[in-house]
Order: structure tokens, then C-alpha cells, then sequence
């Protein structure tokens, strides 16, 4: 992995071919986390969906990717931070449009449902932080 | 994309862009039209993820092949993909599966 254990790896996110290396990376520490191949692609979903949101609502942003641990159990942390125009109602971006693929809730609902931990950071006009934590259900 | 007794067949490949993804289902659509095919075959066994663009793009080809008079069958899902999409609440109710490629031709010929 990129840097010493604590230290994220940073991957941009300005670009569709960044959407490709955020999955595969989001893929390396779904591995190195020891989890399963329905974990895997849970992660890696979840990382796309959110990716896509920074570039194509946030205008760009980056992803942070931390491994994790816990006793006893191995995770993996992504937070996706974008300097776009923020979600003025997260509550609704998470459910509105989802099915209808209309909105800004797109993919967010969807991400949502496929980690363990979901945190949402935004105001408008200062941009959206969004982290995701899942953890490997098998143990360390 | 192979052409087989009035049948498109293209595969996915493992990592897609947008931009792939856009220019697959334009081609598809050009290529149904200009073949008169009955049927459109997308083979999906080397995806290792459809997020909410992909099933969207899934969505649309299979509704725009219908106006073109023809079925589009999805074939091949990988397990962990199925599941996922239904936890996310994609369950592609417009969308015809396949188990793969040769069971999509058959159902495609059985009609």
C-alpha cells in the first residue's frame, strides 16, 4: 500500500479514467482487508458511486483511502471531498431521485445502503465530504 | 459485437468508463437499427461492478432496442453484482437476464 500504515492513500478524482483507478484501489484495500468478494464489490460500488458524485456534481474533488482496523477486525475508510456546490438538503439527496436517476440524490441512497458507516458533511458552497467505513467480516 | 442469425452480441469489457459506456450503447443502437436485428445479447460476465450508471445505461438500451422492435437480453451477471444492485435498490425491472450467452441465444430463438 501507498505510505506508512495511518497515512491515506490520495487518488484525484477530475477525470472518468479516475473513476477506473478509484475502483481498483478501492478494490486493493477491500482485498487487503481480507474481505469477501460480495464485500469487495459492495466497496467498490459504493466508491463509484460516490467518485462519480464529486466529478460530475462537485466538479472534482479527491479520494482518501485508509485501512482500518478494529480488535479483532480489518476495514477499509474512503472519504471523497469535492470544493463543489455543496447538497442543500442531504436528507432528501440521500432518497429523492434514486429510482428516477434524476437529482443529486443518485448514487448517494444507493452507496448508503452498501457500507457499514455513512457520514455526510455539507453546506452549500462549501463543497460535500462524504466517508464510508465497511468491515471485513472475516477475522484478522 | 458479433452478429449471429439476426442477433447482436457485444461484451463488456472489465473496466469502463463513462465515456465506453456511452459509446457501447450508441453502437449497439446504430447496429440494431442498421442489421434489422431481433435480438440484442449483452454479455456482462467479465463486469466486476454495475453501479447506478451502468444499470441506468442497462435500462435505457434495453427500452430503446424495444422501440427498434427488438429484445435485449443482459447476460452472464456475476452473483455479487445481482446482490448488490438489489441492496441498492436496483432491481432493473425493464431489464430481461440471461445465465450467459448461450442460454440468452436460446431464449432468444425459443420465442
Amino acid at each position: 500500500m501507498g505510505g506508512a500504515p495511518g497515512a491515506p492513500t490520495v487518488l484525484p478524482i477530475r477525470s472518468d479514467g479516475d473513476l477506473i483507478r478509484v475502483r481498483r484501489a478501492a478494490r486493493e484495500a477491500a482485498v487487503r482487508a481480507g474481505m469477501s468478494l460480495a464485500e469487495q464489490t459492495r466497496m467498490i460500488t459504493a466508491s463509484s458511486e460516490l467518485a462519480r458524485n464529486a466529478l460530475v456534481h462537485g466538479g472534482g474533488g479527491r479520494v482518501e483511502i485508509s485501512d482500518v482496523t478494529r480488535p479483532g477486525r480489518r476495514g477499509v475508510r474512503m472519504v471523497f471531498l469535492d470544493e463543489g456546490p455543496g447538497i442543500p438538503d442531504v436528507a432528501r439527496a440521500l432518497t429523492d431521485g434514486f429510482s428516477t436517476g434524476t437529482g443529486l440524490g443518485l448514487g448517494l441512497g444507493g452507496a448508503r445502503r452498501l457500507v457499514e458507516e455513512f457520514r455526510v458533511d455539507s453546506r452549500p458552497g462549501r463543497g460535500t465530504t462524504v466517508t464510508i467505513v465497511s468491515w471485513s467480516r472475516s477475522p484478522t | 459485437m458479433l452478429e449471429l442469425d439476426g442477433v447482436l452480441l457485444a461484451s463488456v469489457q472489465t473496466e469502463l468508463t463513462d465515456a465506453t459506456v456511452v459509446a457501447l450503447q450508441e453502437d449497439l443502437l446504430d447496429r440494431a437499427a442498421a442489421t434489422g436485428a431481433d435480438g440484442v445479447v449483452i454479455d456482462v460476465s467479465a463486469v466486476e461492478i454495475i453501479d447506478s450508471y451502468l444499470a441506468r445505461v442497462l435500462t435505457e438500451i434495453t427500452l430503446a432496442v424495444r422501440m427498434l422492435a427488438a429484445r435485449t437480453v443482459v447476460a452472464g451477471m456475476r452473483p455479487a453484482v445481482a446482490v448488490t444492485l438489489v441492496e441498492m435498490g436496483l432491481d432493473l425491472p425493464e431489464v430481461e437476464t440471461a445465465r450467459s450467452s448461450a442460454h440468452a441465444l436460446e431464449m432468444l430463438a425459443r420465442r
